[in-house]
Order: structure tokens, then C-alpha cells, then sequence
């Protein structure tokens, strides 16, 4: 087990090092540079000479790569040309709202889409099976952003049931907390749910072909026992999968989420790096958003590892 | 062929997403003929009307006609989705071919490009490459090309790995048939299944990507009449004038769940192994 887990480790270690170059150089390849941004109508070259020396863009790329690759290990990301502030700061600050959005979603997910793919499969060619794959079509293709906007148009403008947008920290008022984050998560985890249902029914229908459920239903165990301990228990192995990857995805959907909602997230930030040109900043989430996928889907492969006995090390 | 076209007939569903699309596709290459109003037209006596005989789907804030923008919306959204698909459907099978043919360094080098690849979620790495490259179409046909490269990749170089000790290949290997050869002619057709399946998927990807980035304002030019670009103008209208964000999302829906359901049934009549429902 350990062995296989030093294994997935080193195999990401790669990764993680094209990840860096990417995030280094891509930002290299913006026309102009990032003091001509930052100077913006105040260009001048003398200015732009002095804060070049200054921020090291005088040197070869390579050696400004390492110089900065070295810093990231120590935890320095660079600082923020528009607010100054430090990018991890920014990052960390911004980090507890975009955590909790993707912890809803995945619960949402899990807490409905597991139950209703399993349900369908037991019912298959029934009503319930229908809308449920009905529903796992629909939320697979409906775009998230769309469907926030249609929540807000519903239930925050019509209804007036929840606010439209903003935050409020958990810790500070629960209530109103939850009240701000149901429609954001519900936005973006609907599509993971549909995944996960869709999943959950096909892995169930398949496993429930198994001779071994044969044999469980043969030796009398119950339907309740059969269902819960033999067959649902080895379809959500490849889901756990799923769920892994779509973990991801949220991270990624986070952006437009938190953009519509005007929730305080990692995902705005990029955005707002995004749209001052601060390359710093952007780098820097670029960096983070991508080291947090590698490590969601070294999690989802570790405990895949765990659970699934048919892997062998 | 025969077979597949059966398997393909008697899946409503599969059916009902081809009639879709075929609809979506008409719209798209008809457009000029099928828009009642030119979508560019700026009528200020009609601004935000609701839907009426005149206006089906209503006006947006200049008083343009929204029927008419969605109509043309969708040649964005088709040209988008083709050449975008086009690039990373070329350079992800070309590479994942050759990675599983040739095996060794240059299959390392080339899995681990698309391992890093792999290491962005796809909307945010489009976006990023938005950003470098700046806003325009043709910029965002390669970013969303490029995102999608490593699935075509990863498919690919699967699929050769699964046939390239077959005997027919051997027997092409040993009369002494150029690489070249062999993997266009020899590979190429034999693992072209997965690859079609994928193909149209990525289609409804793309058109999702397309309407979420113009939506973030870093796809298409503003004035562009794309389903993201009409989302993100018509939401701040909403609260007056609901058909504004209402039917350019509900076009992208449609189209999106066209491509997903032919996606599924395609996958169902080319290759029953590879179901995603089972039945």
C-alpha cells in the first residue's frame, strides 16, 4: 500500500513541475509585459527600466524562473502589483468561501444524486427512473452560469427567498450563511450530481448482474441488506472515482459562480486578476487552482487504492 | 454499419437529440433567411419588450430582437464548436496515436504534456489562455481547442495501445508498410469508435465553454450575438425583462443536451461495451 502511495507521489512530482512552467510562462507570453500593464496611460521607459531591475524582468527567463519557483517553496507567491498585498495572503483569505461552496456542492451531490441513482436502478423502466435520467441529462447539459442566473431571476428577484448575492461568514451567522451559499452551490453542484446519478445507476445495474447477488439473494438475505451491503457498496467504487474528477470540475466552476453570486472566492480573484492585468496575482492562482486539482485527484486515487481490494500494488 | 444504424434508429432518445441538432444546424446555416430582424439593428422604440407576435422571444435593452440574435447565435456557437473541436480532435489524436505507437521517450514525453494538461480544470485553463491571449474568436477557438487536446489524446493513445500488437498490424509491420502507413491507414480506422463518440461530446463542451467565457466577457468581441454574451448583457435587465436571460441560456441548453444525448446514443450503437446506461 505505502509503496503505491510513494509511487502516485513521485508520478505527480512531474506534474506539478510542468504545472509551475506553465504558470511561469504562459504569463510570459501576454503581448507587452507585465510593467507595460502596470504602468498602463503612465508608461514611460525610464520608469518602466527602474521597476523591470526591480522585479528582476531584466534577467534571462530561465534564471527568473528559478528565482521565482524558489521563493514559491518558501511560500512566497509574489506580491499583488494593485493592492500590495502578499498573493498567498490574498489566496488563504479568499480561500475558507470557495472551500465551502465546493463542500456543499459535493454534499448536494452525494446527498441526492447517490440515493436517486441507486432508487432508479432498483426501479429501472419505472416513472422515477425516467425523470431521473431525464434529470441526469438535463444537468449534465445545463450550463452552470445559466442556471444561477435563473435562481437569482427566481427565487432572489420573484420569491425574494434568498439574497441575490453576497457573503457572510459561517462563523459569523450561520443561518444567513447558508441562506447566501444555497443557490451558489446548488448552481454548481448540479451538473456534478448528474454525473454522480447517472454513474451510481449504471454501476448499480451492472453490479446487480453479478452471480454473487444471485448467490446473496439465493441464501435469503434481505432486500434492504442485499441492496445496502452487497450491491451499493461495490457500485460506488467506480463513483468515488467520479466524484473525484468532479471535485475538480468544481474547482474550476467556482469561477463563474462566485462571479455571478458575488461571493469572495479564489475564483474571483482570478477573475479579478484576470481582468487588471495583475500577473502576479494570476500566476499565482493559476499555481494554486491547478496544485489543488493534482492533490483532489491524488486524494480520489489514494482512497480508490484503499477501498477497492481489486487494486493491487 | 447496418447494425449501427438500427442500434441508432431504435434509441428515441439518440433520435430525438439528432432531430434537435439537425434543427440547431439549419438555424445556424440559414440564418440571414430564418431572422425575422437583423440582429445588429438597434430599435429604440422597442427596447426591453416582451415577447409579442412581433418579437417572439422579446427585445433586449437597444431594442434588438432577441429571436433574431439567438438565430445567429448559433452560427457562433457551431463555428466555435467546430474549429475548436477540429484543433484539439487533430492535434490530440495525432499525438495520442503516435505516443501509443511508438511507445518509449517520446510516449512518456508526450503523456506527461498531457498529464499537465490534464492538471487544469478545463474552463479555468481556457480562461487563462484567454487572458494571455486577449479577446477575440479566433482566440477563443484555440483556447477551447487546446483545452480539450489531452481527452483526445488520452482516447487515442488507449485505444492503440489495445490494438497495436494485433496480428494485422504485425503482418503490415513485418511486409514492411511505412509508420506513417500503418497508423493512418492501419490504426486510424480500427479506433475510430471512442473517438467519434468523443467528438460529438466535445461539441457540447465547446458550446458550453464558448457561452461561458463569452459570458465572463473573455470570448467573443462584445458586439458579437452570442448566447454568453446575450446572457451576461441580459442579466442585468432581468429583474424588468426575464426573456432576456431566459432564452439565450435555454438555446445553449438545448443545444449542449443535443450533443450529449447523440453522444450517448452514438456510444450505445458503435460500441454496446462502452454504454454509459446500461439497460
Amino acid at each position: 500500500m505505502w509503496r503505491y502511495i510513494t509511487k502516485r507521489i513521485l508520478v505527480a512530482i512531474p506534474v506539478l513541475i510542468g504545472i509551475s512552467i506553465v504558470a511561469f510562462f504562459l504569463i510570459r507570453l501576454v503581448p507587452g509585459d507585465t510593467i507595460t500593464a502596470l504602468l498602463g496611460a503612465n508608461y514611460n521607459p525610464e520608469q518602466a527600466a527602474v521597476l523591470r531591475t526591480e522585479y528582476g524582468l531584466d534577467r534571462p527567463l530561465v534564471v527568473q524562473y528559478f528565482i521565482w519557483i524558489t521563493n514559491v517553496f518558501k511560500g512566497d507567491l509574489g506580491q499583488s502589483f494593485f493592492t500590495n498585498q502578499g498573493v498567498l495572503t490574498s489566496i488563504i483569505e479568499r480561500l475558507p468561501v470557495t472551500f465551502e461552496l465546493m463542500i456543499m456542492s459535493f454534499l448536494y451531490s452525494v446527498f441526492i444524486a447517490i440515493p436517486l441513482g441507486a432508487l432508479a436502478s432498483l426501479k429501472k423502466n419505472s416513472l422515477l427512473d425516467y425523470t431521473a435520467s431525464f434529470l441526469g441529462l438535463l444537468g449534465v447539459s445545463i450550463p452552470n452560469f445559466w442556471l444561477g442566473t435563473i435562481f437569482i431571476l427566481v427565487f432572489s428577484l420573484f420569491l425574494g427567498w434568498f439574497p441575490s448575492g453576497g457573503f457572510v461568514s459561517f462563523f459569523e451567522n450561520p443561518i444567513l450563511n447558508l441562506r447566501y451559499m444555497a443557490m451558489p452551490s446548488i448552481a454548481l453542484g448540479a451538473s456534478v450530481g448528474a454525473v454522480v446519478m447517472r454513474m451510481t445507476r449504471s454501476s448499480m445495474l451492472e453490479v446487480l448482474k453479478q452471480d454473487y447477488i444471485e448467490m446473496a439473494r439465493a441464501k435469503g438475505v434481505t432486500q434492504k441488506m442485499l441492496i445496502i451491503s452487497h450491491a451499493l457498496k461495490n457500485a460506488l467504487i467506480p463513483v468515488i472515482t467520479v466524484l473525484g474528477i468532479q471535485m475538480g470540475y468544481l474547482l474550476g466552476g467556482s469561477v463563474i459562480i462566485e462571479k455571478i453570486f458575488s461571493l469572495p472566492g479564489v475564483g474571483r480573484l482570478t477573475l479579478q486578476s484576470i481582468t487588471n492585468r495583475d500577473y502576479i496575482l494570476m500566476q499565482g492562482c493559476i499555481l494554486f487552482v491547478a496544485f489543488g486539482f493534482v492533490t483532489i485527484n491524488l486524494l480520489v486515487d489514494i482512497i480508490y487504492a484503499v477501498i477497492n481490494p481489486q487494486i493491487r500494488y | 454499419m447496418k447494425e449501427f444504424w438500427y442500434r441508432f434508429y431504435k434509441n428515441k432518445l439518440a433520435f430525438a437529440g439528432l432531430v434537435i441538432l439537425l434543427v440547431f444546424l439549419i438555424m445556424a446555416l440559414f440564418a440571414p433567411l430564418l431572422a425575422p430582424y437583423d440582429p445588429y439593428q438597434m430599435n429604440p422604440g422597442v427596447m426591453l419588450n416582451a415577447p409579442s407576435s412581433d418579437h417572439l422571444f422579446g427585445t433586449d435593452q437597444f431594442g434588438r430582437d432577441i429571436l433574431s440574435r439567438i438565430i445567429y447565435g448559433s452560427r457562433i456557437s457551431f463555428k466555435v464548436g467546430i474549429i475548436s473541436v477540429g484543433i484539439s480532435l487533430f492535434i490530440g489524436v495525432s499525438m495520442g496515436i503516435v505516443a501509443g505507437y511508438y511507445g518509449g521517450i517520446l510516449d512518456n514525453i508526450i503523456s506527461r504534456i498531457m498529464d499537465v494538461m490534464f492538471s487544469f480544470p478545463q474552463i479555468f485553463l481556457a480562461l487563462v489562455i484567454m487572458a494571455v491571449l486577449g479577446t477575440s474568436s479566433t482566440n477563443l477557438m484555440i483556447a477551447i481547442g487546446l483545452v480539450y487536446i489531452p481527452i483526445f489524446g488520452r482516447i487515442a493513445r488507449g485505444s492503440v495501445l489495445s490494438i497495436k500488437d494485433s496480428l494485422y498490424i504485425e503482418a503490415a509491420k513485418s511486409i514492411g508498410v511505412d509508420n506513417l502507413v500503418i497508423m493512418l491507414r492501419h490504426i486510424l480506422p480500427n479506433i475510430m469508435a471512442p473517438i467519434i463518440v468523443q467528438t460529438t461530446l466535445s461539441f457540447g463542451f465547446a458550446i458550453r465553454a464558448e457561452a461561458a467565457l463569452s459570458f465572463l466577457g473573455l470570448g467573443v468581441e462584445a458586439d458579437v450575438p452570442s448566447w454568453g454574451i446575450m446572457l451576461n448583457q441580459g442579466k442585468d435587465w432581468m429583474e424588468m425583462a426575464w426573456w432576456n436571460a431566459v432564452f439565450p441560456g435555454l438555446s445553449a441548453t438545448l443545444a449542449i443536451l443535443s450533443f450529449n444525448i447523440l453522444g450517448d446514443g452514438l456510444r450505445d450503437a458503435l460500441d454496446p461495451r462502452l454504454r454509459n446506461d446500461i439497460d
